[in-house]
């Protein structure tokens, strides 16, 4: 009777979570192993892991600088100088292993060597640095504000709801839409946020060209993203906050405890669930990181603000290879699966 | 009230409202432009003014943008698929999650399991070969089978109907609620869905708001990519595609903040609506904890 | 099947009240939904059609210009593809060779007098035809020309390239100008090898090597291409360019503002430009920058899908759509180029001595197609990010070489796109 009763209720959405993502998903690993286009009249073809290692190709090459004739190294602006890669990436026949490489990064080794970490498919490297990067500061940062945030607005004073509903309003603003604003904001001439730095400080602050520079770029868009979210994650601390008995702070309050004292052995305990909830959220939506980057940089400048699902979008449809976003779309699933499974490891109940 | 208490109500206010403004100010920024011409929002968008209702002001956009676009057709569009949805889901997704934690049966670990495993699959990555299925799916009209979804509401809608998360999200809930109040019930002989519908269901007024909220959001600001996709029809576009309408060549940007703004008004009138159940229910049910 | 047809049957309804009930329904997509001034031109050619004979009925379903083509792609996948579609002249070799479109089924004497990118030929075969063309020049004011002593370049004896540098140094040396040159860095997407295409063109590379469309090798990272690199890049790293992150009201506005002193822009700004009250506006043809001037060509065409079930329905309408008085209609109303001398002289701005006469020749003397191969919107795509990392300060080789190999890695994935 159980198992009946069971796998009707659960039936429904299963079948439904199984039509229309499983099935679906279970296509897209096959189509990461084939030459899968969006628009070809050419049969699809098995082409085994190519698509995997042409994401992965990575090959390092150690150089020695150019000396010159009496044998000092030859050296420009202070640097020494090396030969140019492209004799090594442009030359299949003698340098196969580096061949439609190219730079991701070096490193000095020395006076006169320096290590070049080469890889077939630079943009993807980045975009997954830099999806980390982002899911690594926006986790964190979001749910502590939001906590903070929560915190700030359970109490009971007059108009409190006004407050409770302003903070949650960029929530209910689709992130495209969101996106769309912060580029006046963000600005580099006359966008109001250096308007507003500028005001505030007396004309001391020079301009900046926030969505322009590699290296405000994602800050600016990490930002943004944190003031669209938050709201959202505060309601589901305040939620949990207000799970905690007042008994328990009354408690508190005659053992003679302090405000921090209070947090760390009251709330915070209370919290427990909600934490793992509001991290798993947060986590979840932060990998998956797209609009923002379509909207607001197409992933520049200089690829700092390429992102996984970006790139997913972008060979998919953009380049119309399905094969290629295939591939990138198991290879985030496998990533964030193995992401998830140490978070529980280490959230787990000891 | 004593001085003391005054003043650090009063810098409790001011603090809130500092921060108010960092919420509220972009979002005015969209408002006020609205109502301006093009050449002077473009120009109030480098100062203070960009949040004031100053200058030549008017609703010239709002008419615009409705004379572009059936700007009425893509938000009813939006509500009626987002509500449909919204309804199933909380429907769905509850009494999948009251069997995931109140019933014993065979294999719902590792079905559970496979489900939260899915949060992880963001929509982009099956959206092609989903096309390809629900382009040979069988539909039932008043006239029979027919196959294909293309151009209808149902593509747009059934795909979208559950994700893990909503599942997730009830389970979490449910696991916190007293297990003997669905024992006593069954000792009672009700069965599992007067349980579930007598029983439980009126206990989770919150999580119910908070999916609600979510899955409101999901359908009614991000659905761009599958409309697209699915449906040639303008009849059946919804608002985010509508939005392209007012990519031209030199951009209107006040027909697009009009348009936005208008787009933004029913979704804030649901979470005003919700928010008081929401709040509403915390307060009267006080069954956690 | 049921539900779309009585859809379709509703929609035809509608449209074509009172036309006779023996016509055959023709369906038609097309682009400009949201352009009211676009709309009421197409729709009034249909009526003219539907009302004018009585074998069909062409039924239009409009969509908004940036999701056209993955509409169109995802209904070619799921087999749903109207009689005629309108598609972007670089992007039909694709679809033909993807088999969605069928060669045109019109007779070539009725379009030997237009304007050669207006006609969509792939593989010696014509497949789609356009009701106008777009161009670009330099735009400047003649004032400024006089101020800095440059020299009026012309079709026939255009800027070379230090003529082009002397001429953004002196606006630049003179201080009155934010920029000297604006490129429209703010118009993502088709723009950047449509209109910057034509330079590295210009330099004597390309974006594809056309012998034989099979590789991008040595026409983009040639040592043409390679100076066209270093050039492009100076032009945003020496101060004479906004970059990527020009905003587009500046872009609009920066020129009429007089803001920039010189702005590559397309002849669709020209009317904007006037009336924002440039009045002394010249249009400067494309310099030469050592392989002779360029100019992009190609808009939106007219073909027929593969699928169609009424090619002549089909046909007999795009006969009906090129009458040399719709080309001036939508010329007048949306400031494009005839394709016609004959319906140029019937319009306002192209007629001879019209203000923008000087459009149709650069059209006719110095445009080029893009790269004519099914490959092509990953070439654009490609080439695009290629220049935005340029001007964001790239190193030219590399960034030239990973393009190089991300087009050919897409050619060899296409067996050679059948070439």
């Amino acid at each position: 009777m159980q198992n009946r009763a069971g796998w009707l209720m659960a039936g429904p959405a299963f079948l439904l979570i199984a039509a229309f993502l499983i099935i679906p998903f279970f296509m897209a690993i096959g189509f990461s192993f084939t030459n899968q286009r969006l628009v070809s009249p050419n049969p699809t073809e098995w082409v085994g892991t190519a698509n995997y290692e042409r994401l992965f190709g990575i090959a390092v090459l150690t150089l020695e600088a150019e000396r010159d004739e009496d044998g000092t190294v030859r050296t420009k602006d202070g640097e020494p100088v090396f030969p140019s890669l492209r004799s090594y990436t442009r030359n299949k026949d003698d340098h196969p292993e580096y061949y439609r490489k190219r730079e991701w990064f070096s490193f000095g080794r020395g006076e006169d060597r320096r290590t070049f970490v080469l890889a077939t498919d630079v943009v993807f490297l980045k975009a997954v640095r830099n999806t980390l990067f982002f899911v690594a500061v926006v986790a964190p940062l979001q749910a502590t504000a939001a906590l903070g945030l929560a915190m700030l607005i359970n109490r009971k004073v007059r108009g409190i709801n006004i407050f409770r509903t302003v903070y949650f309003m960029p929530v209910v603003i689709s992130m495209v839409v969101v996106s769309m604003l912060w580029r006046f904001i963000y600005d580099g001439q006359n966008g109001l946020l250096n308007t507003v730095l500028d005001l505030l400080t007396f004309g001391w602050f020079e301009p900046v060209d926030w969505l322009g520079r590699t290296s405000t770029a994602l800050p600016s868009i990490m930002a943004m993203s944190i003031w669209q979210g938050v709201g959202f994650h505060m309601i589901i601390w305040l939620s949990g906050l207000q799970t905690i008995p007042a008994s328990l702070y009354e408690a508190a309050r005659i053992e003679g405890a302090s405000r921090w004292q209070t947090f760390r052995y009251v709330t915070w305990p209370g919290l427990r669930n909600t934490a793992i909830l509001v991290m798993i959220i947060i986590t979840m939506q932060a990998f998956t990181l797209y609009p923002q980057i379509a909207v607001m940089t197409g992933g520049g400048p200089l690829d700092s603000t390429q992102s996984i699902v970006f790139q997913m979008v972008e060979r998919g449809y953009g380049k119309q290879d399905i094969s290629g976003g295939s591939t990138i779309s198991v290879f985030l699933f496998l990533f964030v699966l193995s992401i998830s499974l140490l978070q529980r490891w280490l959230t787990r109940e000891k | 009230m004593t001085l003391e208490r005054k003043t650090r109500l009063i810098g409790l206010y001011l603090f809130l409202g500092f921060i108010a403004c960092i919420f509220v100010l972009p979002i005015l920024f969209m408002v006020m432009s609205s109502f301006k011409p093009d050449l002077q929002l473009l120009s109030d968008s480098s100062s203070l003014r960009a949040f004031l209702p100053v200058g030549d002001l008017g609703v010239d956009n709002y008419r615009d943008a409705f004379s572009r676009a059936p700007v009425g057709l893509f938000i009813f569009n939006s509500v009626f698929i987002t509500a449909t949805t919204l309804v199933l889901s909380l429907f769905l997704a509850s009494i999948a999650a009251f069997s995931f934690v109140f019933i014993e049966w065979r294999g719902k670990t590792v079905v559970l399991a496979i489900i939260i495993a899915t949060y992880i699959l963001p929509f982009e990555t099956v959206a092609v070969p989903l096309l390809l299925l629900v382009n040979n799916l069988p539909w039932l009209t008043a006239e029979g089978v027919t196959w294909g979804w293309l151009n209808s509401y149902q593509v747009q809608i059934v795909p979208w109907i559950i994700r893990a998360l909503e599942i997730f999200l009830f389970v979490q809930y449910f696991r916190d609620l007293p297990r003997d109040l669905v024992e006593s019930a069954r000792v009672e002989g009700a069965s599992w869905f007067q349980v579930y519908r007598r029983v439980v269901m009126p206990l989770s007024g919150p999580v119910i708001a908070t999916v609600a909220i979510l899955k409101f959001l999901e359908m009614y600001n991000n659905q761009f990519i599958w409309p697209i996709m699915v449906v040639q029809e303008e009849g059946l576009r919804p608002i985010m595609v509508g939005l392209l309408y007012f990519f031209q060549l030199n951009t209107a940007w006040g027909e697009i903040m009009a348009y936005l703004t208008i787009i933004t008004v029913p979704v804030l009138a649901f979470y005003l609506v919700l928010q008081r159940a929401f709040i509403a229910s915390i307060a009267s049910t006080g069954v956690k904890g | 099947m049921k539900l779309k047809t009585f859809g379709v049957a509703l929609a035809a309804s509608a449209l074509a009240a009172g036309a006779s009930a023996a016509q055959t329904t023709v369906a038609m997509w097309y682009h400009g939904a949201g352009n009211e001034v676009e709309s009421n031109i197409i729709n009034r050619i249909i009526d003219d059609f539907n009302s004018g004979q009585s074998d069909w009925n062409v039924v239009i379903e409009s969509f908004p210009q940036e999701s056209y083509n993955d509409s169109v792609e995802a209904a070619a996948l799921a087999g749903n593809l109207p009689c005629i579609i309108d598609v972007d002249g670089p992007v039909m070799p694709r679809w033909a060779w993807a088999g969605y479109m069928q060669p045109l089924p019109i007779d070539e004497s009725k379009i030997a007098d237009f304007l050669p990118g207006t006609k969509g030929i792939w593989n010696n075969t014509l497949y789609s035809i356009g009701l106008w063309d777009a161009a670009v020049a330099l735009y400047a004011r003649q004032s400024t020309l006089d101020e800095l002593g440059l020299r009026t370049p012309t079709l026939d004896n255009p800027w070379s390239r230090d003529e082009l540098q002397a001429a953004l140094d002196a606006a630049k040396d003179s201080g009155k100008y934010e920029y000297a040159l604006d490129l429209g860095m703010a118009w993502k997407g088709e723009w950047f090898p449509y209109a910057f295409g034509p330079f590295i063109q210009s330099f004597g590379g390309d974006m594809i090597d056309r012998s034989n469309y099979t590789t991008a090798e040595g026409a983009l990272n040639g040592d043409a291409a390679l100076a066209f690199g270093e050039w492009w890049q100076n032009l945003f790293a020496g101060g004479y360019a906004p970059g990527n992150s020009q905003d587009g009201a500046d872009r609009d506005t920066g020129f009429i503002e007089g803001r920039y002193a010189f702005s590559w822009n397309g002849n669709w700004a020209a009317v904007p430009t006037m009336d924002g009250g440039v009045e002394d506006i010249v249009f400067l043809p494309a310099p030469d920058l050592g392989n002779g001037p360029t100019i992009g060509a190609a808009s939106w065409q007219f073909g027929v899908t593969e699928t169609c079930a009424h090619p002549d329905g089909a046909a007999a309408w795009i006969e009906h759509a090129i009458q040399d008085k719709y080309l001036a209609a939508f010329s007048d109303g949306i400031g494009l180029i005839p394709s016609t001398p004959s319906a140029a002289a019937m319009t306002t701005n192209y007629a001879p001595g019209g203000p923008l006469e000087v459009f149709f020749g650069l059209s006719n003397a110095q445009a080029l197609v893009r790269p004519v191969t099914p490959g092509y919107p990953v070439v654009a795509k490609v080439f695009e990010k290629a220049l935005a990392d340029i001007a964001d300060g790239a190193n030219v080789a590399d960034t030239l070489d990973a393009a190089v190999d991300e087009i050919d890695a897409d050619i060899e994935a296409n067996n050679g796109y059948g070439n």
